[in-house]
Parts: structure tokens; C-alpha cells; sequence
């Protein structure tokens, strides 16, 4: 081994060693925001007497990552016309998109105090009419995707290179459209659609295994000719890896099935059912928050 | 010059047109492009087409999507499944969030006889009348349906037009000046009003010539707009012969008879008689056949006018 490529070992190292230090700094920027988000949500939640909190914390490392490392978009210009979409197709996790949309700056924070009151921007269902950053009225279940799908074909007409990125709820899977939806999104060979599965596994009146089992869920996808990664959705890393590997397929739609806890990060919410649409009190929102807070 | 044409022709012919006039015009489709006519589109801008199959839910939804990018679909089905199939996706996802998509079908009221209850939209304008934002209409004739597709692309917001499978006369010159939102009177007359559209017209007007020998003269509107009503002109005609006599393709609740009596009953109460399809259902049969069979036909409307007239 020479001097010479000792030196450039030395310096791959220190290169590789940067690239390290760099991606931790990162994923514990993310982390710490969607410790954020979820202390937002549940604020939200808690002010508004109503909504939906165990959704929201599953899916709050997710809408971290997406919104603070992937999205092309443009908080000053909401309706930029290259930005990348993203439809929150399990509507009813709004409050933690909320948190996000305002720490990205799309509205002011105090809006976040009006959640599901008369008159606000932020409405108990996602509105794209009436909040900022919003691309696509949900609420409805089953129906973000084919909302994607057009979305993806529209890019496609006007020649622009914007991904479209659609978060799934596992109860909605139960609805036909979706899969209406994901036939379609195989047919166009849209790669440039990325959904997202936020698998918690519960849905309101009890588990998916109970009320209408999803699994096996990969191989549904894989059989409707979809790229199929599965990942824990509460590891930031693994979350930003997956979502590189989606963007780099070819030819076909991507699903990132993201293994997630229902109420993750408060634990008498964690895997309860209950919480799926009820505000927590008082003494329960201030332990909620506590425990997010030393997480 | 052709003297009947299917208004669904109009359609598919119109749609090329814009293709060709605006980049923006997409096409969504749910398998059945030779019938409601899209298939002239799809021959000519293949990268505009999107053919869904038989999944008229996520065409809604589809549509939508492509409408919030900028773009302005053409979604086509038939008029029971554009209406109902998709209904809350059309509420939902096209009208509360107001996406400029056109919701164009085929095979309105009775039009698809032979093919039976199944396929006959006769509650499409009760279903859909209550949605707000969207603007329902009914063209006339062939040359109307041309004026009334070429209108809608260039309105902005949702508008659901319905189109006949089978031909009907044509009553209006190809330079018709058609307006969404304004009625058309066809015919003068001062002893009862004639409110009717879409393939009724014609058989208004046959009725409208056997009264005048009768000495009855009565006044023809045609509303190819079912929403937004154009109010004052029903209210005008109230005023002027006392006595309406609604005429449509649909079942009498929701359709244009309840529309009238609701805007009548609202300022200017006077005698209604709805004729249409009397809260029942049809069944297979020849399209002519079914009119007379369930009360829709010339005689019909000439014994409705007659029956009104004697408690005006």
C-alpha cells in the first residue's frame, strides 16, 4: 500500500465519516420536529374538544421527513405550479399536516389554535380551498389516491417533473376506489407517484384483523404491479432511504408500507383504538405532552 | 343537412374541436368511448386520453386531480352511473372543492330504452340538483349540444351536461347563441306555459301545434339549464298565462318540475302539472313506445294542458 493511497483512504474516511455526522445531524433535526408536530397536534386536539389523535401521531414522523427534507415546494407561493403534491388521503390526520404546513410557514401559527371553530382556515377535514398548501380536498376515505393518480397524469400533460406523494390510512384500504385507484396508477406506469401506507393496523371500531384484515398487504401491492418496500415508519433514517429508493424507480407507482403505532409517543394512546377520534382532558394532555417532550 | 342526430355525436365531434383549440382539454374515460363518443378524441390526442376502465369512482377522482393541476377534464360515462357510481366523489372531490371538470354522459332519461332500468338516467338531475357549484345541463338538439360543449369549456367551475343515445329532431340553426343559465322561448302563446328540455322539446312543440287547433295557445320554454334556474323567465311566464305544465325526460321529484314549483311556489304561486316519469321505474322497450307507456308522450302533454286549463 503506498503513501498515496493511504492519503486517499485517510481522506474517504474523513469524507465518509462527514457524510455520517451530517445524516445524524439530520435525522435528529427530524426527529426533534416531528416531536414538534406532535405536540402541536395534540394542542390542536386538545383546544378543540374533538379530532382525531391516534392517526395523527402515527403519521407524524412521516409528515416530518416529507415536509422538511423532501418536498419541492414554495410556503410563499402555495400554488407554484412545479411544486411536488401531496394528498393526506387519510384526511382525518389533519392537525399533525397542520402543525406542519404552519412551522413551514404557510400560515401563522396562532391559525392552529382555531382548529374545527367557526369561520377557520383549518377545518376538521383537510379543505384545499380554504387552507394554504393544501393540494387536495380528503376526508372521505379511500379516495387520495386516484386524486394522485390525476395528479401524476397531470404532470405527465404539462411536462413537469414534480413528484406526487399520497399518504394512506390501513382503514382505507378497505374502500374499493383505492384499489380502483392503484389499478390505474400500475396501467399509466406512474413513477412518479409515491404512496405511503401509514400501517398502524387499527381503524375505528377495532384492529384491521377484527373489522377487514388488510394483509398480506405487500403482496396486494406487489400483485397490482407496484414497487413495494416495507419499513418501521417511525425510523427516520429509514424512512428518507425508502422514500430515495421510491424516487429512483422506474416505469412503476411506489409504496413505502410503513409499519407505524397508533398514538406513538404517548403511551396510553399507543395501540388504543379509543384514541382514534377523541381529545384527550386536561391531566391526560399535559402527561401526553410530557411525554413527547422526554422522548 | 341531417334533420335528427344523437345530441351524444354533437359531443364527441365538439370534444375534438377543443382538443384542438386548447392544449388543456383531457379526456377521462370509464370503457365506453365508442358509445358516449369520446373514442374521436382518443383517436386524435391519445396522450389527453385516459381510459380508466370500468371504475367510474376513481374517473371522478381522476379528474379531479387533473382539474386542481390546471387542466380541464372531460370525464364521460352514462348518465346512471355518472350520477350515482360517483356521486359522492362528484359532491365531494369536484363540487365542494369547485375543480373545473366537466362531467359529460350519455344515454340521458330514457333515451337507452331496449337496455332497461339499468342504464336509463332518470334521476340524475334530482340527485345532483342539490349539489352546489355545479351547473347542470340538458342540451336540446345536436346543434345546441356543439354550443352548450363548447360553453362549458370555456365556463370555469363544475358543469354536468347529459346527452340522448338516440337521435332527436333538430330544432335550433348551428349558430344558436346558447347561454348557460338562460331559457329559450320557442313558442308565443298566452293561455298556459310549457316548461320542458333536453329530447322532450320537440314533443312540446307537436303539442303546443295540436292546441293552437283547438284555439289554446300555448307558450313554449325550453330550459336547457336545469342549475342555475333561470328564475325570471319561469316567474315571467307565470305571470303572463297563469298555468305551467313542466315536461321532462326524468322522474317528476327533484328533476325540472320540482324546480319550477319551487321557484313558483317561492314568488308567484300558480297551477304546475309535472309530467314525467310518476315515481316509478321504466323497463326495456322501444324508446317511443316507453313514452306512451308511462305518460311522457304528445298526447300526454296535450291532455295535461287541456286539464289545467279548466282550474285555471
Amino acid at each position: 500500500m503506498t503513501a498515496n493511497n493511504n492519503m486517499d483512504h485517510d481522506i474517504a474516511d474523513v469524507l465518509g465519516n462527514q457524510n455520517k455526522t451530517k445524516r445524524s445531524y439530520l435525522v435528529n433535526d427530524l426527529k426533534e420536529i416531528a416531536k414538534l408536530l406532535r405536540t402541536d397536534a395534540l394542542t390542536m386536539i386538545h383546544t378543540a374538544k374533538s379530532g382525531h389523535p391516534g392517526g395523527s401521531l402515527s403519521a407524524a414522523d412521516i409528515i416530518a421527513v416529507l415536509y422538511f427534507h423532501f418536498l419541492n415546494i414554495d410556503p410563499k407561493n402555495p400554488k407554484w405550479t412545479d411544486r411536488d403534491r401531496f394528498i393526506m388521503s387519510k384526511g382525518h390526520a389533519c392537525p399533525i399536516w397542520y402543525a406542519a404546513l404552519a412551522e413551514k410557514g404557510y400560515f401563522d401559527k396562532s391559525n392552529l389554535s382555531t382548529l374545527r371553530k367557526i369561520d377557520s382556515i383549518l377545518q376538521g377535514h383537510p379543505d384545499m380551498n380554504k387552507t394554504p398548501g393544501i393540494d387536495m380536498t380528503t376526508g372521505s376515505l379511500g379516495n387520495g389516491l386516484g386524486a394522485g393518480v390525476g395528479m401524476a397524469l397531470a404532470a405527465r400533460v404539462l411536462k413537469k417533473s414534480y413528484y406526487t406523494y399520497i399518504l394512506l390510512g390501513c382503514g382505507e384500504l378497505n374502500e374499493g376506489v383505492l384499489w380502483e385507484a392503484a389499478m390505474s396508477a400500475s396501467k399509466f406506469k406512474l413513477d412518479n407517484l409515491i404512496a405511503i401506507l401509514d400501517y398502524n393496523k387499527l381503524q375505528l371500531d377495532g384492529t384491521n384483523d377484527e373489522i377487514m384484515p388488510t394483509e398480506p398487504v405487500a403482496d396486494k401491492w406487489l400483485s397490482f404491479n407496484w414497487h413495494v418496500q416495507r419499513i418501521n415508519g417511525h425510523d427516520i433514517g429509514k424512512i428518507i432511504d425508502s422514500i430515495n429508493i421510491a424516487k429512483d424507480v422506474k416505469g412503476v407507482p411506489s409504496i413505502i408500507i410503513a409499519d407505524t403505532i397508533k398514538g406513538k409517543g404517548v403511551s396510553f394512546m399507543e395501540n388504543v383504538c379509543d384514541w382514534h377520534g377523541k381529545a384527550p382532558d386536561d391531566s391526560q394532555y399535559v402527561e401526553a405532552i410530557r411525554q413527547i417532550q422526554k422522548n | 343537412m341531417k334533420e335528427s342526430a344523437p345530441t351524444r355525436d354533437a359531443y364527441g365531434e365538439q370534444l375534438v374541436i377543443l382538443g384542438k383549440e386548447n392544449k388543456n382539454v383531457v379526456v377521462v374515460e370509464a370503457d365506453i368511448s365508442k358509445s358516449t363518443r369520446t373514442c374521436y378524441f382518443a383517436s386524435k390526442f391519445p396522450d389527453r386520453f385516459f381510459n380508466v376502465g370500468v371504475a367510474e369512482q376513481n374517473e371522478a377522482m381522476i379528474a379531479a386531480g387533473l382539474a386542481s393541476c390546471g387542466l380541464i377534464p372531460f370525464m364521460s360515462t352514462y348518465a346512471v352511473f355518472g350520477s350515482m357510481r360517483c356521486c359522492e366523489q362528484i359532491r365531494t372531490f369536484i363540487c365542494y372543492t369547485n375543480l373545473n371538470v366537466k362531467i359529460a354522459v350519455s344515454h340521458g332519461g330514457l333515451t337507452p330504452g331496449n337496455d332497461g332500468v339499468t342504464h336509463q338516467g332518470t334521476v340524475d338531475i334530482g340527485v345532483l340538483r342539490s349539489f352546489p357549484n355545479l351547473a347542470i345541463i340538458m342540451p336540446t338538439d345536436f346543434n345546441m349540444a356543439k354550443a352548450a360543449v363548447k360553453e362549458a369549456a370555456s365556463y370555469v367551475g363544475p358543469v354536468y351536461l347529459r346527452f340522448t343515445r338516440d337521435a332527436v329532431p333538430l330544432i335550433y340553426k348551428e349558430d344558436i347563441n346558447f347561454k348557460i343559465g338562460k331559457a329559450i322561448k320557442l313558442r308565443e302563446g298566452k293561455d298556459i306555459t310549457i316548461v320542458t328540455f333536453g329530447d322532450m322539446t320537440w314533443y312540446c312543440l307537436k303539442a303546443a301545434e295540436i292546441l293552437e287547433k283547438d284555439g289554446i295557445a300555448a307558450e313554449v320554454i325550453d330550459m336547457p339549464t336545469l342549475k342555475p334556474l333561470d328564475e325570471k323567465s319561469i316567474i315571467m311566464a307565470a305571470k303572463e298565462t297563469g298555468a305551467i305544465v313542466t315536461v321532462e325526460d326524468h322522474q317528476i321529484i327533484g328533476g325540472l318540475g320540482s324546480a319550477v314549483a319551487e321557484v313558483l311556489s317561492e314568488n308567484h304561486p300558480v297551477l304546475v302539472k309535472r309530467i314525467g316519469l310518476k315515481n316509478t321505474f321504466a323497463q326495456s322497450g322501444e324508446y317511443e313506445v316507453l313514452l306512451k307507456k308511462y305518460g311522457l308522450a304528445t298526447d300526454n302533454i296535450v291532455s295535461a294542458c287541456r286539464e289545467i286549463l279548466k282550474k285555471k
